[in-house]
C-alpha cells in the first residue's frame, strides 16, 4: 500500500530553506492584520461592558448554614463551600464569642490559605501569602487584593453564611 | 556559470594546499578557509582530501537550521548562514551528512563554502577550482569532464536511510552511479584495532 504525499507543515512552507519560496509577511499586511484585531478587542470589550449593563442586579447570595455556636474549639477551623459547592471557604472561631469565615482562595493564584495558630493569621503556603484574620486584608507576600470574606449572622444557636465581601465583584 | 558543474575528485588531490589558500583571497571572507582539507591517514599515509560544500538539493543543515539562516539560492547554491540571522547554535554542523559547515568560534557563526556565488555569477569559476594543479576540484561542463576522466561522476549519496542529492558531483568508480555510506561503519566502537 502506498501512502499519500503528505502536505509539508505550515511552518514549513513559510519559512522554506529555498529563497524562491519564501513567503514573508509585508507591512501591508501585518498593518492591516494589528487594525482588525484591535477592533476586534474594541468590539468585545463594548459587549462585555453592554452586557454587564444589561444584566443587571446580582442574585441574592443564598443562606446555608455553617456551624453550631460551640461546634469548634476557640483557634479551630471549619471548612465549608460557600456560596457554590466546590468554592471552599474556612470558618475560624478567634475568640470565645468570635466568628470569621473568608474564601479560602488565595487572590494571588488560588492556593488555599489555613489558618496559623502561631502567627494568628490566614496563610497561603505556596508563596508565603499572610492574610489578617481581623479583615482578610493583605499582610504580607505577593497577594495584592483581600481575602473575600463570608458575612455571618448568628440565628439561635446557629451560624449561617449570608452573603460575602471583598469579592471584587461588587462596585 | 550555466553548464558547468563542480566536480570533486579526492584521489587526484595532492595535498597541496592551494585551494585552501585561494580560498582565503575571497573577499566575502578573507582570511577564513571555507574547504574542508582532510589528512586521510596522517600516521601512515601522506594521502589527503580536499573538498567543498556538495550543495544538497534539500540541504540538512539548512533543514535543521532552528534561526532560518541558511538559505538555498535560485542557482542552487546552499549558502553561508546569514550573519544577522545565525545564532551559532551548531546544530548544521552536527546535522551535515559530509561535515561541511564550520562554527567560527570568533564571529560565533557557521560559515560554509558558497560556491563562490560571487565570482560563478559573473562567469568566473570558483576560487579552488581555477588554482587546483591537479583538478581535485574542477567546474567544467560534463561533456568536458567525461572527455578528461574515466571516473563516473555521482551526485547521489546514501548515509545509512538517508538519500542525499547534490549538486555537487563527486567522482566514483566507473561503474557505480550513487555512493553509499554507513556512518556505523566509521564508528570508533568498530575500530578492533584500539580495544585493549
Amino acid at each position: 500500500m502506498q501512502s499519500e504525499p503528505t502536505r509539508p507543515p505550515l511552518w514549513r512552507e513559510e519559512f522554506s530553506v529555498f529563497k524562491n519560496d519564501e513567503r514573508y509577511v509585508s507591512r501591508r499586511q501585518l498593518i492591516k492584520f494589528l487594525t482588525l484585531t484591535s477592533m476586534a478587542m474594541f468590539v468585545g470589550n463594548i459587549w462585555i461592558l453592554v452586557r454587564g449593563k444589561l444584566q443587571g442586579k446580582a442574585p441574592e447570595p443564598p443562606v446555608i448554614p455553617v456551624a453550631k455556636l460551640g461546634e469548634i474549639p476557640v483557634g479551630g477551623v471549619k471548612l465549608f463551600q460557600y456560596p457554590r459547592a466546590g468554592e471552599q471557604c474556612i470558618l475560624v472561631r478567634t475568640g470565645e464569642d468570635a466568628y470569621v469565615a473568608y474564601s479560602q482562595k488565595c487572590t494571588h493564584l488560588s492556593c488555599s490559605v489555613f489558618y496559623s495558630q502561631d502567627s494568628r493569621d490566614l496563610v497561603c503556603p505556596c508563596h508565603e501569602g499572610h492574610f489578617s484574620i481581623r479583615d482578610g486584608s493583605v499582610l504580607q507576600g505577593p497577594p495584592t487584593r483581600p481575602l473575600p470574606a463570608v458575612t455571618l449572622e448568628r440565628r439561635n444557636d446557629q451560624l449561617f453564611a449570608i452573603g460575602m465581601t471583598n469579592t471584587g465583584a461588587e462596585q | 556559470m550555466f553548464g558547468y558543474e563542480f566536480y570533486v575528485d579526492p584521489s587526484r588531490c595532492i595535498g597541496c594546499q592551494s585551494c585552501l589558500k585561494a580560498c582565503e583571497e575571497c573577499e566575502t571572507h578573507r582570511g577564513v578557509s571555507m574547504i574542508n582539507f582532510d589528512f586521510i591517514d596522517r600516521p601512515d599515509g601522506i594521502a589527503t582530501a580536499a573538498y567543498v560544500c556538495f550543495h544538497c538539493e534539500d540541504p540538512t543543515c539548512a533543514q535543521v537550521c532552528p534561526a532560518d539562516a541558511i538559505k538555498v539560492g535560485e542557482d542552487g547554491v546552499v549558502q553561508s548562514a546569514l550573519k544577522p540571522r545565525c545564532i551559532g547554535c551548531a546544530n548544521c554542523v552536527l546535522a551535515c551528512p559530509f561535515g561541511i559547515p564550520k562554527l567560527v568560534p570568533e564571529y560565533e557563526q557557521m560559515m560554509k563554502c558558497d560556491m563562490c556565488y560571487d565570482r560563478t555569477s559573473i562567469g568566473k569559476k570558483p576560487m579552488c577550482a581555477t588554482v587546483c594543479p591537479s583538478q581535485a576540484l574542477a567546474y567544467v561542463t560534463p561533456v568536458e569532464m567525461a572527455a578528461m576522466r574515466r571516473d563516473q561522476p555521482v551526485n547521489t549519496f546514501y548515509f545509512g536511510e538517508q538519500k542525499v542529492v547534490t549538486k555537487v558531483y563527486m567522482m566514483a568508480p566507473a561503474e557505480r552511479d550513487f555512493l553509499s555510506v554507513d556512518v556505523a561503519d566509521y564508528t570508533w566502537e568498530q575500530e578492533d584495532a584500539y580495544a585493549i
